[in-house]
């Protein structure tokens, strides 16, 4: 085990990727000799050279559609977007190509591209600097969508992705690059949990804990950036007597939905937080699964404390932009109040 | 005329003026990394001192009915055409006096009313929104002019080539400035991009296309006018690359290593606040007059300072606002 962090873990996943594959390619701007502006490709140059590891010019499109050619002549790129927003110009290459290209072929030409997108806010950042574009790359067929929240998971995930024959959406959450954790750099591929899978944490109140009614419980759902704070809603609602399930999805297309149902079969209620806006997002998708799943289930309407409808706001303003612990607390009591 | 118009004309007719708004560009640039390094700038900045002379040369040139699409790097370019210290800083720290009331920041300088269209931090996207301008002005039968101002790394990125080739296609007044300053992020230009000349690439649309020395206030006012009169005159779009050099890092923090050894102290002699002194200085204006200028400037700079850190942080509501033409529709 290595304590690392997320930053260094990723550093890793690639690392160990690069090693393994010779097919496996690293490029991006300022990936090579920088190492990258979040330090995630750091040192990858010196160790693979610059066939491997290749710093290309200012144009995201033709990064991704340079990787599409790679990946048609047997390599398998990782392609480094630098921040969220600039993932923008090379949307096209991605939801018209890479996300359509094995079914064209009727499944002869795999895409095993990742795109690595630093996301989110929270460090202060302005608009293209801490979007949440999940949900428009969910929208599309043809592509996975992951996001990791903690440095194992990042190391894990990175490598299974890399490891995949489907075109992966990897967000990265920027706030948390620099979080640590435990890594366990020699596990196996083929030792590695699904990485459709998602996490369930059951917490339970405290013994002695003055008691809400014993039969208050809660799921929380969230992805990436927003565990942190779902993790510490939910501790504080423990002190309140509630049991909370947190629910890290980990994979957001395609969804482990067994996992959330099975959350709520037991809870009972459902709070969803996601940092990307509200409106048409993974909040509303989940939302309508579960009541079609699991409608009966349900004691409470299902919450959402998802980032706001408008651009995102420059740093000053952000703090009310963002589902923190405080906005989730909140929205575990309202599905509480409605029971 | 606004106060920002006045501004602009001072630097038109008065060769003191004009440096003076260089070395304003100067101190403020100065200013706001010291305001960044002691927390009072939040986010991120991206200086410009190195390309003062190309700024202030462009707003000289350029007719209070003219337009132009900046970028990030875009704190120089927003003083030189008349926005007033004290909006820009009030942006830049997210003040509600800020230039657009605090919730746009240092990328996102914008003043529509002297035609600074808002500036963007995603590369390229400027070009083709001055070529729309350009277009508009070309239907309407007006003799304005829509500028592009980038760096050599925008370049590279498709929406150059494509507004190119529109603004060539249909002989569009715009003209397309490119601020070569060597690098893009932490990338030497030779690392990235196929021609180093940069006004070559305009064969490729067969528009004009030159290269000027872009830390010499007068050479680049020369090669401005040349390229908007001919826009102003029906004779199309030009791409025009100053030389210049950043002699801060790319942004906040950056320290620049990655630059080689002795590149920076090179450009240094080139100092377009040092040349433009010594050329006034040749032309009689005396030391004494040229230390008070630099002397008064700084006294502004920090009075501005000094008031916009006391100014009000915008509101709460003031996200939801202009979303949409009815501001209901954004709050949910
Ligand atoms: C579409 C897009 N991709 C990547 C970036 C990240 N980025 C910010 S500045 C920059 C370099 C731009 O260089 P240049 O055009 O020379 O302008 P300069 O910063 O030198 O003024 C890059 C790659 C971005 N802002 N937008
Ligand atoms: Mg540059």
């Amino acid at each position: 085990m290595l304590t690392l962090t997320m930053s260094r873990a990723l550093n890793e996943g690639l690392r160990c990727a690069l090693r393994d594959d010779p097919r496996v390619l690293v490029m991006g701007e300022d990936v090579g000799a920088l190492g990258g502006v979040f330090r995630v490709t750091d040192g990858l140059l010196s160790e693979f050279g610059p066939q491997r590891v290749i710093d290309t010019p200012l144009g995201e499109s033709g990064i991704i559609g340079t990787a599409v050619g790679l990946a048609m002549r047997g390599y398998r790129p990782v392609c480094e977007i630098q921040f969220d927003g600039f993932v923008f110009p090379a949307f096209d290459q991605i939801v018209s190509q890479v996300a359509k290209l094995r079914a064209r072929t009727e499944g002869r030409q795999p895409m095993p591209i990742v795109v690595r997108i630093p996301a989110g806010g929270g460090i202060g950042a302005v608009e293209h600097h801490s979007e949440s574009p999940e949900a428009y790359f969910a929208h599309t067929p043809g592509l996975r969508v992951v996001y990791p929240s903690s440095p194992s998971d990042a190391f894990r995930m990175i490598r299974q992705s890399i490891a995949l024959d489907d075109p992966v959406i990897f967000l990265e959450p920027k706030r948390c690059y620099w979080h640590k954790g435990e890594v366990e750099p020699e596990a196996e591929l083929a030792d590695m949990p699904p990485l459709l899978a998602a996490q369930t944490v059951r917490l339970s109140p405290q013994r002695g804990v003055a008691d809400g009614p014993p039969r208050y419980s809660v799921s929380i759902v969230c992805y990436g950036p927003t565990v942190e704070w779902a993790m510490r809603a939910a501790e504080a609602a423990t002190q309140q007597g509630v049991t909370v399930e947190v629910v890290d999805l980990r994979a957001l297309s395609p969804l482990d939905l067994g996992s959330v149902e099975a959350s709520v079969q037991r809870t009972h209620r459902l709070v969803v937080v996601h940092e990307a806006p509200g409106r048409v997002g993974l909040g509303a998708e989940i939302a309508a699964a579960v009541s079609e799943r699991c409608f009966a289930d349900l004691y409470a309407p299902v919450q959402r404390v998802v980032g706001l409808d408008i651009p995102y706001p420059p740093n000053r303003l952000e703090g009310a932009y963002l589902p923190t612990p405080e906005r989730i607390l909140d929205a575990v009591a309202m599905t509480l109040a409605a029971a | 005329m606004s106060v920002q118009l006045d501004r602009r004309s001072e630097i038109r007719a008065d060769a003191r003026a004009a440096y003076a708004r260089m070395v304003e560009i100067r101190l403020f640039e100065e200013q706001v990394n010291e305001l960044f390094a002691a927390g009072l700038v939040h986010g991120t900045t991206h200086l410009c001192q190195g390309q003062e002379a190309l700024d202030v040369a462009l707003a000289a040139v350029l007719r209070d009915d003219d337009v132009v699409a900046a970028t990030y790097r875009g704190h120089g370019i927003a003083l030189a055409l008349g926005m007033t210290p004290a909006s820009v800083l009030a942006e830049i720290m997210g003040r509600s006096t800020g230039c657009t009331g605090g919730v746009g920041g240092s990328m996102h300088l914008a003043d529509m009313s002297i035609g600074l269209l808002p500036t963007s931090a995603i590369i390229g996207a400027g070009l083709p929104i001055a070529t729309g301008a350009a277009l508009a002005f070309q239907t309407r039968g007006e003799d304005r002019v829509a500028v592009a101002v980038f760096g050599d790394g925008a370049s590279n990125i498709g929406a150059f080539h494509e507004s190119l080739n529109m603004a060539a296609v249909w002989r569009l007044p715009v003209l397309f400035l490119c601020d070569n300053n060597v690098y893009g992020e932490y990338s030497r230009i030779d690392r990235t991009t196929a021609v180093l000349d940069l006004s070559r690439r305009a064969a490729g649309y067969d528009i004009p296309g030159e290269s000027f020395d872009g830390m010499d206030v007068d050479t680049a006012r020369t090669a401005i006018a040349a390229a908007v009169d001919r826009a102003r005159n029906g004779g199309g779009p030009s791409l025009l690359e100053a030389r210049t050099y950043r002699f801060a890092g790319h942004s906040r923090a950056d320290k620049a290593l990655y630059r080689p050894e002795g590149e920076l102290e090179e450009y240094r002699k080139r100092d377009p606040i040092a040349v433009r002194r010594s050329a006034l200085l040749a032309q009689g204006v005396s030391e004494g007059e040229l230390a008070a200028i630099d002397a008064r400037v700084a006294d502004d700079i920090a009075a501005v300072v000094a008031t916009v850190s006391a100014d009000p942080l915008p509101d709460l509501a003031a996200m939801f606002a202009n979303i949409w033409t009815e501001p209901a529709a954004a709050a949910r």
